[in-house]
């Protein structure tokens, strides 16, 4: 079948627009979702000690001055990494809501790693060394099953209202 | 006044260092008519701190703003309930609040004497010791009584504005009941460690009483969170901030313990380790005081920065040797009975449950106190918020969820891998078939690793739900067949029979629903908008209308509220009031938040102020998913460790029947065997 160049060119076109407004639809959302996501990587500067897009402050002028800094930043296209460093360039490391992954900043990151690791391990080693020295049962630790039996029955009757 | 309450007080530091000396040498001497004053002074200790404490009330009461501490954290407008709140709302008159209700505790002990009057008398001496520390703080150091400076003012400052709520009102005396409360297990575990208490009554006791603390933190805990969603306006109920972290660290350990304990009771296992969970729940409620009030690590929360810090670590440093020494001598005393045989029993359950509590302690502490570890080793100061904090812990949450929902199919000693496919096969599918139908209804995890943790969360809680929910049915059944009745109330009287392994159920059942509470918050919505009349603005299914703005005027505060129409699809379904305040005595304002919860979401919407350019109001309003099932789940819990504390019918037959009758048959098919019929934990 032969597809007429005026035809192709109408799909093509239509194609064009939907991926266009896909993408529009897309990015407006990506812009609201990487607001809220480095919006809540930031410290308000306030004093109130809480995450940017969550200062509560009645009237608080330094979030919303920090809000509208990010929205400028995001707006000229920088990147994440730039967006933040112009922020800890401004107001101090401690205006990241969390440690970042370089300098002995990772060990924040690594050591609750590192303690369940060796916590786990440690629990299973114990487990093993404990168990290769605790006697063997001479037999099945719930005992024989006309033994068990005999043990429902009698648990059956003393439990009977 | 002042100078009485200050006698009160200098009263109650002589009797309790009267308690603790006469006590301890009557220990030494073994003199029971010295023992005796010792317990009799400490009875009066309550007398005194009580004294003093209401001394303060009243001074609050009667604006008597000679004392500093009334001048800082009252005024005459303020309205009766709140009066008395001051009596915890500063750091001088929460420390009075400590003191008293340390010496309630104490005077229950020793009230209780006669359940064992060589162990309380240990017991006595020790709580003694802390009442002792508490009560130099308040008298030396944070004195609630001290006379303010200058002329006296006609009016006091007032209350924070943020604390001027009924929750608050409540919910410190909630928390401080949960902090203080960690004193008596960890008297009775210190008291049998020295002693080497013979047999086992000591654990029993202790576990109740961490019991006790247990569910009043965990109520402390929640009421605050409440509290914080309520009042702070952020749209949230918890933020990692030190203090709330503070409050946590003890929660935690404390949970390790009650889990923990069980191998105690059950095999004489795990002793050294419960000792030290105990010693750190204590010392990790003690450390989050300081965290609180020593200004170390800055808090959204905290009191104002203080020189009590030092007298703290002192008192945490002593306490840790203490420990430490009678461990070192006495850990003979503490050898395990029996040892762990299998690593798929349920003992290996509640060791990796430890080590997942005490990592996630271990998280929290650590991301709390990193930021004073980098400014010592980097000179710069960095803050680790809620990111770091989520990051850690959710994993960890998960992993115990996992646990919690395998730790009742496995049997003490040994589990075949056979009795594991069968009880747990129905469960998994059940779960399995819910996440998948939640990520074909969009809950897609590959999309956003919230959406991930959340289809987790979910799937765990329904398998931890399915397995919770097959114990108490195939236990009813069991129960109805003998009785001829219903599946309820077969599980009605398995309760009562048992109600420390089910009411325990039962608060596992109120952590997956908080669980699922919490994980709505991969859903949450909010959205900021001037408002003037007639104006809408739409958040999830919903479209605000702005009716009218109105304004009032009290003695203690001026106010400004929104009227907003809330539609649902085309269709009016309430009507809110979001509202401003402007509290005249200390000059500060706040919000109260409108709230419309459902079981499903919460609209949540706050008056911000008015933009300053053109005076038009700000609504934000925030469209919060599952926040009532966080606190249907925190009931779930507290109704668990109710049912758990109260003695079970079986217990209660048996204590009518002969000392010497011998031990039930069904305790000992209960222990070979766990999973059985009609449970026995």
């Amino acid at each position: 079948m032969r597809i007429a160049p005026k035809m192709l060119h109408r799909w093509a076109m239509l194609l064009l627009f939907a991926s266009a407004l896909l993408l529009v639809g897309a990015s407006g959302d990506r812009t609201g979702q990487r607001f809220d996501r480095l919006g809540h990587n930031l410290m308000c500067e306030c004093g109130c000690g809480q995450v940017l897009l969550e200062c509560n402050h009645v009237g608080c002028s330094t979030s919303e001055q920090m809000r509208q800094e990010l929205k400028l930043s995001m707006a000229r296209g920088d990147s994440d990494e730039v967006v933040l460093a112009g922020f800890v360039a401004k107001y101090g490391p401690a205006v990241l809501s969390a440690p970042t992954t370089t300098g002995f900043n990772r060990v924040a990151w690594i050591m609750p790693v590192v303690i369940f690791l060796a916590a786990l391990g440690a629990a299973v080693v114990v487990i093993r060394t404990w168990k290769r020295r605790a006697p063997r049962p001479a037999s099945d630790p719930v005992g024989a099953p006309e033994e068990l039996d005999e043990f429902r029955r009698r648990a059956r009757e003393e439990t009977k209202l | 006044m002042p100078q009485l309450g200050s006698f009160t007080l200098l009263l109650g530091l002589a009797l309790s260092v009267y308690a603790f000396v006469a006590g301890l040498f009557a220990i030494v001497r073994n003199d029971d008519r010295l023992s005796e004053t010792a317990r009799r002074a400490g009875i009066a200790v309550f007398l005194a701190v009580t004294a003093a404490s209401a001394l303060l009330v009243y001074a609050a009461f009667t604006n008597d703003f000679s004392v500093d501490y009334i001048r800082q954290h009252s005024n005459r407008a303020l309205p009766g309930a709140y009066k008395f709140a001051a009596l915890w709302s500063g750091q001088e008159g929460s420390l009075l609040f400590w003191c008293w209700l340390l010496a309630t505790y104490g005077l229950i002990l020793r009230l209780r004497h006669k359940v064992d009057t060589r162990l309380v008398a240990h017991a006595s001496v020790v709580i003694s010791a802390v009442q002792i520390f508490f009560l130099l703080l308040v008298n030396f150091a944070a004195h609630p009584f001290a006379l303010g400076t200058g002329t006296i003012p006609a009016d006091g400052n007032g209350l924070n504005p943020l604390l001027q709520y009924p929750e608050m009102v409540i919910h410190p005396p909630m928390l401080y009941l949960g902090y203080v409360g960690m004193t008596v297990p960890f008297c009775f575990a210190l008291a049998a460690l020295i002693m080497k208490y013979p047999g086992e009554k000591w654990i029993h006791i202790t576990r109740r009483w961490t019991m006790v603390g247990w569910l009043f933190l965990t109520c402390g805990i929640f009421l605050g969170s409440y509290w914080a969603y309520k009042v702070l306006g952020w749209g949230g109920w918890w933020g990692w901030d030190p203090v709330e972290n503070a409050s946590l660290l003890p929660w935690l350990t404390g949970t390790a313990f009650l889990h923990s304990v069980m191998m105690q009771e059950k095999r004489g296992m795990m002793k050294m380790w419960n000792m030290w969970l105990i010693f750190s729940t204590f010392l990790l409620a003690i450390f989050g005081t300081f965290l609180t009030r020593s200004g170390v690590v800055s808090s959204v929360h905290a009191f104002a920065e203080s020189d009590i810090g030092p007298y703290f670590v002192w008192f945490l440093a002593l306490t840790f040797a203490t420990c430490a020494f009678f461990f070192w001598r006495n850990r003979s005393h503490l050898e395990s009975e029996h040892k762990l045989e299998s690593l798929v029993s349920r003992e290996s359950s509640f060791l990796f449950n430890n080590v997942l509590l005490l990592v996630a302690t271990f998280a929290v502490l650590w991301g709390t106190l990193f930021p004073v570890l980098s400014e010592w080793v980097t000179g710069h100061k960095v803050t680790v918020g809620p990111p770091f904090f989520n990051k850690v812990n959710i994993p960890i949450a998960l992993f115990l969820l996992l646990l919690t929902a395998l730790g009742p199919l496995l049997a003490w000693r040994k589990t075949s891998a056979e009795s594991i496919r069968k009880n747990f096969m129905v469960p998994a599918i059940i779960a399995v078939a819910v996440a998948v139908a939640l990520a074909a209804g969009g809950m897609k995890p590959w999309v956003d690793i919230s959406y991930f943790y959340a289809l987790m969360t979910i799937m765990l809680s329904v398998l931890v739900a399915a397995t919770i929910g097959s114990e108490f049915i195939r236990g009813g059944l069991v129960i109805a067949r003998h009785n001829s009745s219903n599946v309820f109330h077969g599980m009605y009287l398995l309760t009562r029979r048992n109600t420390r392994r089910y009411g325990g159920y039962i608060v596992h059942l109120g952590v997956i629903v908080t669980m699922i509470g919490f994980a709505g918050v991969a859903f949450y919505q909010n959205t900021e908008q001037e408002l003037s009349f007639g104006d809408k603005m739409s958040i999830g299914p919903y479209t605000l209308v702005c009716r009218s703005y109105t304004q009032d005027d009290k003695p203690n505060y001026s106010s400004e509220w929104a009227i907003l129409d809330i539609f649902k699809n085309g269709k009016q379904i309430d009507t809110m009031y979001p509202e401003q305040r402007f509290y005249k005595a200390s000059g500060q304002p706040a919000t109260i938040v409108a709230n419309r919860s459902t079981i499903m979401e919460d609209l949540y919407l706050v008056y911000t102020g008015k933009n300053p350019e053109n005076g038009r109001p700000i609504i934000k309003a925030h469209l919060n998913p599952l926040v009532w099932w966080i606190w249907a789940g925190a009931h779930l819990i507290l109704v668990g460790t109710i049912i758990a504390l109260i003695p079970n019918m079986q217990a209660k037959s048996r204590k009518q029947s002969p000392p010497d009758k011998p031990r039930s048959l069904s305790d000992d098919v209960a222990e070979r065997r766990a999973p059985v019929e009609a449970g026995t934990d």
